[in-house]
């Protein structure tokens, strides 16, 4: 097992200045969501229009893996629409797993491909990911932001 | 006691952890099993398996004779008056709930107060949080000091004649302490109340007399004193238990099965509804064997040494804050810390990938983060097989976390 596998530097560095960080104003959609067996939480806003992420912010507090993924998730979802954050959501869980994953739609977020190794750390990774899903169906299975 | 003589005795130690030897220090989670133990669940399945209590046969003799000999000696180790006062249980949360369920329920009403510390487990907190709310009564929290020791004062001041129930463990799974309850005892039963002690982490790893604590419920598990799983006790007084409902309801429990209504048998039996956990109590037996013959004294003194030795080695180390009581200071075999900028699950990662088991989280006890102003902690705990080179192990892992994470974060 190889720490440096893990604990690769985009990580720590995204650990360290996480990108994204802060509040929206109470018309976005939010998601509040902890790990209960580990008291690593996270608060996601998305702002949604025309099925687009327009813009979203986090905070939370939790281990150097969950807060760096949930840094670079809010820096690959911006701009994209709701069925293509869902598709990435979906390709970054496989990755993570150790399943087959198409790694080239990942970019920056393929650095956390040794988790994989960690199946401790699954969870702490993909914590920020669950948030976004769950932002996703409160927008609107179609992508169209609830009234 | 001699841990490396004690080690052989445990297989688990063969195993070799991310190409290192295994350093076990999450014992306040569960502990390892030696073969003496092992052994006996396997012989118990080999020849004595059978139902308890039930039909005539040869082998059903048996395993009512090795059930109800298990019971007898928890009842010695704890210096329960009787083995009848000795009920078989999933563990302490399952004791905990049985006494909030059928005992605290019927007994409580709007303004009664249930005393507790707000550094309880939550097995001992939510059950009394549900049985608040179900009856109308009220949760009064005791007040910690800074290294989370309770002061008799304060529970002086805080159980009067409206406390129904006091709720405490012996020793805290989190900070290490160790409460005064029979002291506490005192008090609550100068004012009526009865006492419910959490001995989840007391039982296992020093001398337990509830004689001379005088407690009125006591609870534990057996997978954390080198029994298996699924195996616990609830102690309590004769005259409680009498007066306390079964939860579970069907075979074994009752004596006379009517239409419309039924009627139980005396306690320990009338809480073992159903096949009771045969091999888990014949299995904890032989773990209270083999902890007897070490001598819980002996054990009690090495946890604590232990711990006391990692929390000045823990000290020496800039940037690493250690939870409870100071070094010198009483404290069980336990110690919760934090490294400065290094979250606990990145702590245990690094740890482990050099064998070194700690646990990382909240523990079970969110209201006590809180007060300490963490989201999480990581905790070691020691038993009987561990050594003063265990502590060493961790040590230098820790700096290299430390080391590892400077780096990384610059
Ligand atoms: C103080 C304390 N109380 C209760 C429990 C719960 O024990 P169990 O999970 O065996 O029911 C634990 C163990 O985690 C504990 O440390």
């Amino acid at each position: 097992m190889q720490l440096d596998d893990l604990y690769r530097q985009v990580i720590m560095d995204h650990y360290q200045h996480p990108r994204n960080q802060g509040q929206l104003a109470d018309d976005a959609i939010a998601v509040d969501l902890r790990n209960p067996s580990c008291g690593d939480e996270i608060r996601l806003q998305l702002l949604v229009e025309d099925g687009v992420v327009k813009d979203v912010r986090f905070r939370g507090s939790g281990c150097s893996i969950s807060m760096a993924s949930a840094s670079m998730m809010t820096d690959a979802i911006k701009g994209k629409s709701i069925p293509e954050a869902l598709q990435l959501a979906q390709t970054f869980r496989e990755m993570v797993k150790g399943e087959p994953a198409d790694l080239d739609q990942l970019g920056e977020l393929e650095s956390l491909q040794g988790v994989s190794k960690f199946p401790a750390r699954i969870k702490c990774a993909t914590l920020a990911w669950q948030a976004l899903e769950r932002a996703a169906e409160a927008s609107g299975a179609d992508g169209e932001a609830k009234a | 006691m001699n841990p490396l003589a004690i080690r052989d005795d445990f297989p688990i130690f063969q195993e070799k952890i991310n190409g290192h030897p295994l350093v076990y220090l999450d014992n306040a989670a569960t502990s390892q099993k030696p073969r003496q133990v092992l052994d006996v669940l396997r012989r118990y399945y080999e020849s004595e398996n059978s139902n308890v209590h039930r039909g005539v046969h040869t082998l059903g003799t048996r395993a009512t004779e090795a059930y109800e000999g298990a019971r007898e000696k928890i009842a010695r180790f704890i210096n329960a008056p009787s083995p009848y006062q000795i009920v078989f249980t999933r563990g302490t949360t399952e004791s905990i709930n049985m006494v909030a369920h059928g005992y605290a329920r019927a007994r409580l009403q709007a303004g009664d107060e249930i005393v507790l510390p707000p550094s309880e487990h939550h097995s001992n907190l939510i059950p009394w949080q549900q049985a608040a709310r179900a009856t109308g009564a009220t949760l009064r929290y005791l007040p910690l000091q800074e290294d989370g020791t309770i002061r008799l004062e304060d529970v002086e001041a805080a159980v009067t004649d409206r406390t129904k129930i006091v709720a405490i463990a012996h020793v805290s799974n989190v900070l290490g302490t160790v409460n005064p309850v029979r002291e506490i005892a005192e008090i609550a039963h100068r004012h009526g109340a009865v006492i419910v002690v959490d001995g989840a982490q007391s039982v296992p790893h020093m001398p337990t007399d509830v004689q001379e604590l005088d407690c009125d419920f006591l609870a534990f598990s057996g997978h954390k004193m080198l029994g298996p799983t699924g195996i616990g006790v609830l102690y309590g007084k004769p005259s409680l238990l009498a007066e306390m409902e079964p939860t579970y309801f069907g075979g074994e429990m009752i004596d006379v099965v009517e239409l419309h209504e039924s009627t139980w048998k005396e306690a320990p039996w009338k809480f073992e509804g159903g096949t009771p956990i045969i091999a888990g109590a014949i299995g904890l037996g032989a773990a209270v064997d083999y902890l007897s013959r070490i001598g819980m004294e002996e054990i009690a003194k090495h946890d604590a040494h232990l711990a006391d030795l990692a929390v000045r080695r823990l000290e020496e180390i800039d940037g690493v804050t250690v939870y409870g009581p100071g070094p010198g200071k009483p404290r069980a075999g336990l110690v919760t810390f934090n490294l400065d900028g290094v979250h606990p699950h990145d702590v245990a990662t690094v740890l482990d990938a050099a064998g070194i088991a700690v646990r990382a989280g909240h523990h079970c006890a969110q209201p006590l983060m809180r007060i300490l102003n963490v989201g999480a902690t990581a905790r070691a705990s020691f038993y009987l097989y561990n050594t003063e080179d265990d502590v060493d192990a961790f040590v230098a892992a820790l700096k290299q976390a430390k080391e590892f994470f400077g780096h990384a974060i610059g």
